[in-house]
Parts: structure tokens; C-alpha cells; sequence
């Protein structure tokens, strides 16, 4: 994980216990860059009475207490004594989830309007374009997170478009309220780099004459851009090789004097080593290959993803899901043994050819293997709005077939196993104690078209109760437009 | 005259691809929705002959030697709506050789020859892929509405019956389309006055005696074509700004064209003047953000609202691989205020009304073609399914090329897992 120079405050200090340090490729060069300035709201201690709990962990609880006390759970279980001050929300009925995570929005990037002057999801001007982070372009006054909020959703991974081969960094931000994306910038969470398998990049380049315009060509620009970063990659170990002769030498007084050179008769051991001029491109990927920045395909076909596990097994990479895989079924048990998760719509199907096999089991088939990892996504801003909805209709169809999920493992597909494939699964996408208070109190059995949700937490805040409209998070954008009628 | 009798004859015939012959039948026990002056019926039956609804009530007689269904409580619907879905139109959006909903031009609107006769039902094809998928689900007729394209006028649409004929056209459901608002503009030269500006201008060539000069933006078909919309045509403007669909409704009422708003974001800001005009509006009643300036006013209120105002809505997504979704659509209106029965009537008696079929389609009702669809659960509920449907009498078979996709694969899944 690539830890970002967090503010020295408590949040900053408490983030360390959780996240595993790793130097990234160019530490010690500067501070990490754009850190995020978002801060744990104090708040009182809550405590929920009487739910009924999808703990997210593929347990349900009826009739549970839970407590929330400086933005974590603090504990779950029955008859809890409320601590002074708290706030008691009565949910007897009502249930409870861990707020939902989104592992492919283009919320901000892609934003509502859809304007020219807000069309910022796609540098398609090179089909690499590694150098690029998705959070240098999201617009936080996108009307799209209130309406992702109002649906549960309290964590989002934004990614870059899908035109490029290597399209660039995604980022995992919090769905708060903020005029700057570093505001809702997901403190300790690792990068993801956007890759996309198939027909975007082929069309997108081909149509303009230029490589890669056939899935070979995507798999030659894949192999020559990982290439090219073991090569930055060796540059950099090799500085910091020299570097740390060069320090020890310095260290030693008795070898002061004397001049060498080293094998390659290159650089004079007495002069500090020149680093390597900085590529973004191939920091994004070096960085990859170290295992600190995560890696989201955007692959449809099971025979690509075959491919493109290979393509990981040949650089020495990870990935951490594959996101649209519409055909993720045709090789469900792969993907389990290979640990790689499986984002997926409810039933899209059909717009391209990559598409055409898509069939409304596919999340209940692939989470059926042992170890499998199947999450529902949206990537699109209505879909963030019913995320529980794509669940419920694939749990129908499994029930069909055989395959009964139950609510409490069907849950999953929206909080634990998304934060596993983020990497944030000690910190959110479960109710449990230690864990971040992100959850979601609905007015019904979450997997029904009726429930909604009643009041959204983030570490411990109400960030929407749906008795309270106004005072729900509003876009600048919105502001003094007649998009509220008097109440119903 | 050979070819001629050929095709009259074949016309006659009904020719289906994927469905049974039509058997009569009752279904007992039912929770019947009939979306009709009776309203719903518990433990009902429903009796079928030939094709048609010929009974609706409680312990039906019904001729010896008939088939039953046994419904156990569970609900009967009206076959579905699949909205302005361009079912057997298309099978591959990225693939332009499988589209044929929409006519390109290729030029500025000025400088076309406009197409009202353009009639995208023309392109129907039943063997589609996308058929099976959406009947298996329910959805048993469709509203063919080609898309505008680059043009102001898309053409002409008409309604068909999912049941695998290829003479699938409903008859009176013909429409034409006309795409307003900022998209048009686009094509129109940049300004949505032009848009008026322009359709003024093929209205006046419409409704002229004798050739036209030049710069005319209709032939002699389109003339004709035009004209019989100027005489009470239903015409779907898909606009969505407040003040486009005032406009538009005012501008077809001045021309003799009976409208119908299909998209209407904002047309609750509007009801009330909607409803006095007994305008009806095909909505999508998820669309909540304001994706463009013309959809500032969207807001998962807008179904409760129009209803509550006394306008008839109808509901479409406007996707055809998942028509199917129809049935999403309406609950979540209903978690959005609009009352169960008027989401229901939404995807069925309403489309029905608004397209001309009232008589044949949209309701249980005696009389009434036999599509049919009966549910596990809650129709409206995302977690229920079909458990058959219906359509004009034929049981569907519940297969497409998504189950065989399923079924070729589940076993292999079953067979590995180690526990």
C-alpha cells in the first residue's frame, strides 16, 4: 500500500495501526503528493437498538444493538448500555447494513450535467495513459454523489474511462460533502490503476488508424508498457543501490580518500548518484509491479481475463478484480482459486458483442466456488442509486436455479467483498467491532424495490436521513434550480 | 397478380417463430390484476378461448375437457410493456449492421430530405435475440419508436405483439416521432427555434396543393405521410423541458396532432397544464439527475406527481435488451409515492390506452387478447419472476438463448465446488 503523508492528527496516527507500510517506488524523493485532508467528524456516541443486522461478515443478527463511539462500532449485540450523551436511534424492524461500496463509478469524472466542459473521464489521446489519476479530474460538486448517498453507498472507487489500454490511477473516496476531492479522499487507501480489456481501446484507436486496433494489439500494449516499467523499475533499484553505496562510503571515513570508480567505469563513487528523470507513466506501473497499486480490469469476456491473468503471472502483478465481467461465470471457480474478484452488473447485456453472453446468474454462479470474491457494481450514476436492487434481482434468478444466497451473504457482494478488492477490508464493508461506522439503516428488507434508506452513516455521522430532507447534501450545482416540487 | 395473392396470403396467415398453438384454458385460484373497472380479484379465474379472454371471475364454468392452471394465490397480470424498446430493431448496439431503428441522415436537418414515412415496424424482426428475453419475463408487446438520429422527425412506430408472428404489427398503433429539445437543436442549426421553424415549414409542404419548390424538405410520400398526423395523428415528442413540452403540446394541438410527451422530466413541473390538455407522458421514472439542461427539474417524484395531477403516464427506459426492466421501474415509483395500481396500469392498461389498443390489450378483461403473464410474488417486486407467460393464448416457453447460456454452464459450477 502506498501510505500518503497524513496530517499529524489522531486519524493519522490510528491509520498506521491499519495499514501496511511499503515504500513506493520514488519514497524519500517528496512527501506524497495531493494527500488527503479528510477528518473523522467528532461526534457523539449513537446506538441503533433493535435492528435487524446484515453484518456484512455473511451473518444476520434480529434484534441487535449497535453502538458507535468515535466513528467505529464499538459493539454489536443485544441490550447495549448507551454511554452518556448518545443518541438513540430506534430501528426496531428496521434494518441494517454496512454502507455500501461502489468499486466502479465515474461519479465527479463523468459528471451530472453531462457537458463538454465536464467530460473528464477519458484522456483518449494515447491508449497508455498510466501517467493520468482519475481524482485530478472529479468535480466534487457532482449531483450523482447525493443521489449514490441516498442510496446507501458511502464508499466509491472513481476510476478513469475505459478507452485506454492502461486508462490511469483510480482513486477510493468517501461519499461526503466537499468543495475538494483531497475532502473526500479515502485516507490510507491504495491506488488502483483502470486497465480495460477488448473493444473500447480497440475501437478507440483502430478507428483513428493507430495501434491497437485488434485484441492482439491490446495484449502486445499491455506487455510492452509492463516491459518498459521493469526497465524504470531496475533504473530506480539501481540508484538506490548506488545511492546507498555512495551513503556508505560517506559513513566511513577510512575509505574517504580514496578514488574509485565503479564497474561500469560510470559514476564517480564520491559524487552522490543521479536519480533517474521521473516518468509518471511508468511510477503508475513500477508501482504496480511492486504490489501498491492495485489493479481493476475492465474485461467482459472469461477467454480475456484468462489472458489477462496470464499477463499478470508473466510481470509478477496482481489484479484485484475484473469489472464488468459479463462472463465471469464461464470460469467462476478460476477466479476463486485465483483470488481475483468479479465485479459485475445485475443483467446488462447486449450493447457490444464483448457483452452478448450476459446472463442474470452471473453473480450468484460465481460467488457459488469456495474463496470466490463476486461484487456488484454500477458504473453508471443510476445504477449507484439501487445497488441492493442489481443484488436482489441476481438473487432471485439464482433462487431459481438452485442457487439460494440468502440476504446475509448477498450483502457481501456490496460491502465485504468490494473492500476486499480495494484492499479496505480490516477498515470498512462490515458491522463489526473495531470497524469504521459506515452503515446504512433501511426502512425494509434491503433487497426489495420498496426499501429505501432511512439514515446513512460515515465513521459515525448521519450524512443522510431521509426525515431530515433539508438537511441532505446539495450540490452548489443544484442551488436555486426548480428541481424540488412542495412536498408530496 | 400471382405475387400479390402470394403476399395477401401470407399476410393472412399467422406465421409465428417460438410459440405453441393457442389452446383454450382457465387458470384458477389466481390474485387477478385485471387493471379494469374490477380491479383486483382474489382466488379469480381467468378463462381462455381462442386466444382471447373470454371470462374473469370467481368459480368460472368452464366447457368440459379444459385445461387448468392452478395459480394458488399467485398474481395475474396483464402481459407487460416494454416501453419505447426497440425489440427486434436491433441485437448488438455497437454493431450498426444489427441496427435498423434509426434513420441517419447524415446532415444538417435543413439540408435533409425529412422521412416522415420512414416506418421503423417495417424492420421487425420476431427471431430477434432480444424477444425471448423480454417475453420470458413478461413483457408480451412493444412500442417500435425509432430514434431521431440526426433528424427532427425519427419516422414512424408502431406497436407489436412479442409472440414470435411476423405480421406482429397492432393495429392503430401507429405513431409518428419527433424529437425536440436541445438534441434537435443540435441538427437544427444550434437553436431549439428552429426545430419549430423547420417542422412548421414541412407542415406547410404537407398540407400544400401541387408541387413543391425547391429547397422542399419532404417528397411526395413524406408529404402524405405528414399529412395523415396533421389529421389527429398520434405524435410522441420525446422532449423533457418544461417549456419544450408546453410548446410542443401547444404547437400540436395548433396543427391537428394528438401528443403524447415521451421522456417529460420535468413535465411534473407542468401536470396540471398536462393533464387540463389530457396530454399522456411515457416517462422513465428513475431519471433523478440532471444530466443535461434540460433534465435540471428530474426527480424520482415525477410519476407520484403527474399521477396525483390527473395525468395518465406510461413507463419506459428506453432499453431494449431490458425491456424487462419495466417492472423495476414501476416499483420503485411506488417507493416513490405513486400509488401500486397506478405503477401497474404503468406498464400496462396506460401504454395500451395511450397507443390505440385499449380495446385489445392491457387488461384482464373479457375480450381482451390472452397475454397474460402470471407471477411468483409481487410483480412488482424485483425478487419475483414469471412463473408463465401468455401470449394471445400460446404458452411461452421459457427459454432463450440467456437460460441455454445458464444452463450450459451451472453444472459445471455445481460439479466443482468441494463441499
Amino acid at each position: 500500500m502506498v501510505i500518503r503523508s497524513s496530517p499529524r492528527t489522531a486519524l493519522g496516527l490510528r491509520l498506521a495501526l491499519f495499514v501496511s507500510a511499503a515504500l513506493s517506488i520514488t519514497a524519500g524523493l517528496a512527501a506524497e503528493p495531493f494527500p488527503s485532508t479528510y477528518q473523522v467528524p467528532a461526534n457523539a456516541p449513537v446506538l441503533i437498538q433493535g435492528a435487524i443486522l446484515l453484518t456484512g461478515a455473511g451473518a444476520r443478527i434480529d434484534g441487535t444493538d449497535i453502538l458507535i463511539q468515535d466513528g467505529r462500532i464499538k459493539a454489536v449485540g443485544p441490550a447495549l448500555q448507551a454511554p452518556a450523551g448518545a443518541r438513540i436511534v430506534a430501528a426496531h424492524g428496521r434494518w441494517v447494513t454496512p454502507g455500501l461500496i461502489d468499486i466502479h463509478s465515474h461519479l465527479g469524472v463523468y459528471a451530472s450535467p453531462g457537458m463538454k466542459g465536464l467530460d473528464d473521464g477519458n484522456e483518449a489521446t494515447n491508449p497508455n495513459t498510466a501517467n493520468v489519476w482519475a481524482e485530478h479530474s472529479i468535480w466534487p460538486q457532482d449531483p450523482g454523489f447525493e443521489t449514490a448517498l441516498e442510496g446507501g453507498v458511502t464508499t466509491l472507487q472513481i476510476l478513469p474511462g475505459s478507452a485506454n489500454l492502461i486508462g490511469g490511477r483510480s482513486v477510493v473516496v468517501k461519499n461526503v460533502a466537499a468543495v475538494t476531492y483531497q475532502a473526500m479522499k479515502f485516507p490510507g487507501a491504495a491506488y488502483g490503476v483502470k486497465m480495460a480489456c477488448g473493444e473500447n481501446p480497440k475501437r478507440v484507436y483502430g478507428d483513428n488508424h493507430q495501434a491497437p486496433s485488434t485484441r492482439m494489439g491490446n495484449v502486445a500494449g499491455y506487455r510492452q508498457a509492463f516491459a518498459d516499467a521493469q526497465d524504470y523499475q531496475q533504473q530506480w533499484d539501481k540508484y538506490r543501490h548506488d545511492l546507498a553505496e555512495y551513503n556508505k562510503k560517506k559513513a566511513d571515513p577510512a575509505g574517504a580518500g580514496k578514488k574509485a570508480k565503479d564497474k561500469d567505469g560510470g559514476a564517480d563513487k564520491d559524487q552522490p548518484p543521479t536519480p533517474p528523470k521521473r516518468d509518471l507513466k511508468l511510477e503508475t506501473l513500477a508501482e504496480v509491479l511492486q504490489g501498491n497499486i492495485r489493479v481493476h480490469i475492465h474485461c467482459y469476456r472469461s477467454d480475456e481475463m484468462a489472458t489477462m491473468l496470464d499477463v499478470a503471472d508473466e510481470f509478477g502483478f496482481k489484479i484485484a478484480a475484473f469489472h464488468h465481467a459479463v462472463e465471469a461465470y464461464k470460469i467462476a471457480d478460476r477466479l476463486a482459486q485465483r483470488g481475483v474478484c468479479a465485479a459485475m452488473w445485475a443483467d446488462w447485456w447486449g450493447f457490444k458483442m464483448e457483452a452478448f453472453d450476459g446472463i442474470q446468474e452471473n453473480l450468484p454462479m460465481v460467488d457459488y466456488p469456495e474463496h470466490s470474491c463476486a461484487v456488484v457494481h454500477s458504473d453508471s450514476e443510476d445504477g449507484i442509486q439501487r445497488l441492493n436492487q442489481e443484488a436482489a434481482k441476481a438473487m432471485a434468478h439464482g433462487a431459481r436455479i438452485g442457487l439460494t444466497v440468502p440476504p446475509e451473504r448477498a450483502i457481501r457482494w456490496l460491502t465485504l467483498n468490494p473492500a476486499k478488492s480495494l484492499g479496505l477490508d480490516a477498515r470498512i464493508g462490515t458491522v463489526e467491532a473495531g470497524k469504521a461506522a459506515d452503515l446504512v439503516i433501511w426502512n425494509g428488507n434491503p433487497f426489495s424495490v420498496y426499501a429505501l434508506a432511512q439514515q446513512v452513516f460515515i465513521d459515525g455521522a448521519v450524512v443522510f436521513d431521509r426525515d431530515h430532507p433539508a438537511d441532505k447534501p446539495r450540490s452548489d450545482f443544484l442551488l436555486g434550480l426548480p428541481n424540488e416540487g412542495a412536498p408530496l | 397478380m400471382k405475387p400479390l395473392l402470394l403476399i395477401c396470403a401470407l399476410a393472412g396467415a399467422v406465421f409465428t417463430a417460438g410459440a405453441v398453438a393457442a389452446q383454450d384454458f382457465v387458470i384458477r385460484g389466481a390474485t387477478v390484476h385485471t387493471v379494469a373497472a374490477q380491479g383486483t380479484l382474489k382466488n379469480a379465474d381467468v378463462l381462455v378461448h381462442g386466444g382471447l379472454i373470454a371470462a374473469v371471475g370467481t368459480a368460472l364454468a368452464a366447457p368440459a375437457g379444459t385445461a387448468v392452471v392452478e395459480a394458488k394465490g399467485r398474481a395475474l397480470t396483464p402481459g407487460l410493456f416494454g416501453g419505447l424498446a426497440n425489440l427486434g430493431l436491433e441485437e448488438v448496439s455497437e454493431e450498426a449492421v444489427t441496427l435498423d431503428s434509426t434513420l441517419n441522415q447524415k446532415a444538417p436537418a435543413w439540408q435533409q430530405q425529412w422521412r416522415p414515412e420512414f416506418d421503423a415496424s417495417l424492420a421487425f424482426n420476431p427471431r430477434s435475440t432480444l424477444v425471448p428475453v423480454a417475453r420470458i419475463e413478461g413483457v408480451t408487446w412493444t412500442m417500435l419508436a425509432p430514434s431521431s438520429g440526426d433528424s427532427i422527425i425519427g419516422g414512424q412506430g408502431a406497436a407489436v405483439t412479442l409472440d414470435g408472428r411476423y405480421d406482429a404489427t397492432l393495429r392503430g398503433s401507429g405513431s409518428l416521432f419527433v424529437s425536440m429539445g436541445s438534441a434537435g437543436a443540435q441538427s437544427a442549426g444550434g437553436t431549439r427555434a428552429a426545430e419549430y421553424m423547420l417542422l412548421e415549414q414541412a407542415i406547410r409542404e404537407a398540407r400544400a396543393q401541387g408541387p413543391i419548390g425547391e429547397g422542399a424538405l419532404l417528397h411526395a410520400a413524406g408529404r402524405e405521410a405528414l399529412a395523415r398526423y396533421l389529421a389527429g395523428g398520434r405524435v410522441l415528442f420525446q422532449v423533457d423541458r418544461a417549456a419544450d413540452i408546453l410548446a410542443v403540446v401547444s404547437f400540436a394541438r395548433r396543427n391537428g396532432m394528438k401528443p403524447v410527451i415521451a421522456g417529460g422530466s420535468e413535465a411534473w413541473v407542468v401536470a396540471k397544464e398536462l393533464a387540463r390538455a389530457e396530454v399522456p407522458v411515457i416517462l422513465d421514472p428513475l431519471k433523478d439527475l440532471p444530466s443535461d439542461f434540460d433534465h435540471l427539474g428530474a426527480t424520482l417524484d415525477n410519476a407520484a406527481r403527474l399521477h396525483r395531477a390527473g395525468v395518465r403516464i406510461a413507463f419506459s427506459s428506453g432499453d431494449s435488451h431490458n425491456a424487462r426492466l419495466v417492472r423495476q421501474l414501476a416499483g420503485n415509483a411506488v417507493a416513490h409515492g405513486l400509488p401500486w395500481e397506478a405503477a401497474l396500469a404503468a406498464i400496462t392498461a396506460a401504454p395500451a390506452d395511450i397507443f390505440g389498443l385499449s380495446a385489445a390489450r392491457g387488461r384482464i378483461a373479457a375480450g381482451q387478447a390472452a397475454d397474460l403473464v402470471l407471477w411468483s410474488a409481487d410483480p412488482l417486486e424485483v425478487t419475483t419472476l414469471a412463473d408463465q407467460v401468455w401470449i394471445s393464448g400460446r404458452p411461452i416457453e421459457l427459454r432463450s438463448r440467456q437460460t441455454e447460456l445458464r444452463d450450459r454452464y451451472i453444472d459445471k459450477i455445481k460439479a466443482n465446488r468441494a463441499y
